[in-house]
């Protein structure tokens, strides 16, 4: 696009020096540019984010390329990297906890959207948010004692004894693992679930309910038929907020999942995840390459939860909108 | 009735229980750790636990009088370095932001709000302690602050885009110019909203760990100063339930304890704070 000097814009000219200078002298436009900048301090400090994973992850980047993701071998001695291991467990993981976490989460959630008198639904989802305030560590600790133990005698031998055909639930009960990890962070993301699921549910129209209920339905379902599918994008956007949480989740995956760089189709293997290896290796990390893979990992764990949150957002603000008429069905 | 109304009026029963349970379930997981929590640390907390260094291995007793002393300079920090960020940035998205520029930097809180915290310990681990060449609070409180900004930024906006613009054509009305509307009749009309959604962030980045492990790292000591690693509540939970000890165990219960009701509590009273109704009429 050519710009002649004789063309310019009013916002042009709003920004030669001499028009700056007036401007300055105005209170409410310091105001305004003060504002801005703290603004804009937010945009740099992401840029500069990932401008910093970035560069200090090139030394492992130009040394293993694309070869990183499907290398299995994690040996720092030799100085040989690969990411394979680390995003297995996550991804196994991650998926462990969704297949507990949304049929929990949007069964709770249909209950406190359609069903609760709305002083309950309020004062459960007050407690859910409660829920999804308690700090990982304290999840770590409780996973530590109380559930490991609890899957070593107890629910392992017994997922071992019904379902033991299936290659997930075989090998020795050992108590660690990514089936034990999965259901710490099962519990984790519910109230991310249930609280995005609920909203999305409150967002879909009241005539939608009551032309269902009208026609015979019972409530079940106008609910399942109707209200669920029409709220159903902002549910996906829901499940996708609680994979990027659970994806970058570390401290309680680290403390129960056994930190063993294994690829094992068994949950009950132990196994190591992304999070993981970063906060158990990091600050011991000695020489660059070694420094340089680990912060690829991170960088890796960045992209992954920078497009699934971009993704959920994107749905929710999509259905919510919908529902409150911003957009047209 | 026919059986297929029987069996329509059942399954609709089953599956509205099922719902129900489900709710309950998840709502059950909270007074279920805040229970074990309180019967297994209970016992550990004393007077000591709060005044006393922690013992030197082999000892029993001691206490994480380091740990909090850490935790609190760390939350100063984050707040010293988050808020005013966060604050102003919000208050820009209310009451100067065009319509691109704000939605950029909307987009952009939110995603940041969902990078994983470990990452952010990389970050501040790579422009703070990379340079220092050494661990220290203040990397651990810059960690901390930028987890801060997106939670103040959004809430900041949102509290501000609550206040009815009635009080704004006032200030208007009444001669005043845009920044004096917004400082003085705008922000106090939404201060109440503001300091809660500034506390619930520092709540929420009071129990991180995994930002600090390699950036604030841990301390047995007291920590002077800024410059120096310094212990806090949740690295030390954390040290100590993977520890072998079987007294570390017990601490870390206790530890577990005071952080929880630190966090439950401020959570408890701020909201209900901001329940209570607000400093103006909602139009």
């Amino acid at each position: 696009m050519a710009t002649t000097p004789n063309a310019a814009t009013p916002a042009e000219l709003a920004w030669s020096p001499r028009a700056l200078l007036r401007r300055l002298g105005n209170a409410d436009e310091i105001a305004h540019l003060v504002t801005l900048i703290a603004a804009a301090t937010l945009l740099l400090i992401t840029a500069l984010l990932v401008f910093q994973l970035w560069v200090h992850s090139a030394e492992a980047r130009a040394k293993f390329g694309w070869s990183f993701f499907v290398t299995r071998t994690w040996d720092p001695v030799s100085g040989e990297f690969g990411a394979l291991p680390f995003i297995y467990g996550t991804l196994v993981t991650s998926a462990v906890a969704l297949v507990i976490a949304v049929p929990l989460g949007v069964g709770g959630a249909i209950f406190l959207a359609e069903l609760a008198p709305p002083k309950l639904s309020s004062s459960l989802t007050f407690v859910s948010d409660l829920l999804a305030a308690v700090p990982s560590v304290i999840y770590g600790l409780l996973g530590v004692f109380l559930l490991v133990p609890l899957m070593r005698t107890t629910i392992q031998p017994v997922l071992k004894k019904t379902l033991g055909f299936l290659p997930l639930f075989q090998g020795p009960a050992y108590g660690i693992g990514f089936l034990t990890a999965g259901i710490v962070l099962a519990i984790m993301v519910v109230p991310f679930v249930l609280s995005v699921s609920r909203e999305v549910l409150l967002a879909v129209p009241r005539d939608q309910r009551e032309a269902a209920l009208a026609l015979g339905a019972t409530k079940w379902e106008s609910t399942w038929k109707v209200v669920v599918p029409a709220a159903r994008i902002g549910i996906f956007g829901s499940v996708f907020l609680a994979l990027a949480r659970a994806l970058g989740e570390t401290m309680a995956v680290t403390m129960v999942i056994g930190n063993n760089p294994t690829i094992s189709g068994s949950l009950f293997s132990p196994g190591y995840s992304i999070a993981a290896v970063l906060a158990n290796e990091f600050s011991e990390a000695t020489g660059n390459l070694y420094l340089s893979a680990l912060i690829e990992l991170g960088l890796v764990l960045f992209l992954l939860t920078f497009v699934l949150n971009g993704l959920a957002r994107l749905l929710i603000l999509v259905t919510t909108a919908r529902g409150s008429g911003v957009l047209p069905t | 009735m026919s059986a297929r109304l029987i069996w329509r009026k059942s399954l609709n029963a089953f599956m509205l229980s099922l719902t129900g349970l489900c709710a309950l379930l998840t709502v059950l997981a909270l007074f279920f750790i805040l229970g074990y929590l309180v019967w297994n640390g209970g016992k550990d907390i004393s007077w000591s636990f709060f005044t006393h260094l922690p013992a030197p291995v082999g000892e029993t007793g001691g206490g994480m009088a380091n740990a909090i002393v850490g935790t609190m300079k760390l939350l100063l920090l984050a707040a010293l370095f988050g808020v005013p960020i966060g604050l102003l940035g919000g208050v820009y998205l209310a009451e100067f932001g065009g319509r691109t520029t704000p939605f950029l930097v909307r987009y952009t809180a939110d995603l940041l709000n969902g990078v994983p915290s470990i990452v952010i310990g990389i970050f501040a681990y790579a422009l703070v302690v990379m340079p220092m060449h050494h661990f220290s609070t203040l990397a651990g409180g810059f960690a901390l602050g930028i987890m801060v900004i997106p939670t103040v930024l959004r809430n900041t906006e949102s509290f501000l885009r609550d206040v009815p613009s009635a009080l704004r054509e006032g200030a208007f009305a009444l001669g005043a110019n845009k920044w004096r509307m917004v400082a003085t009749v705008v922000l106090p009309a939404a201060s109440r909203g503001i300091l809660t959604g500034v506390l619930l962030a520092l709540a929420r980045v009071a129990g991180e760990t995994a930002p600090l492990l390699f950036t604030a790292f841990g301390n047995r000591y007291w920590s002077p100063g800024w410059m120096q690693p310094t212990s806090s509540l949740p690295v030390v939970i954390y040290t100590y339930a993977t520890g072998p000890y079987e007294d570390w165990h017990q601490q870390a219960w206790a530890a577990g304890l005071v952080l929880l009701g630190l966090v439950l509590l401020t959570n408890i009273t701020v909201r209900a704070f901001l329940s209570r109704g607000s400093s103006y009429e909602r139009m």
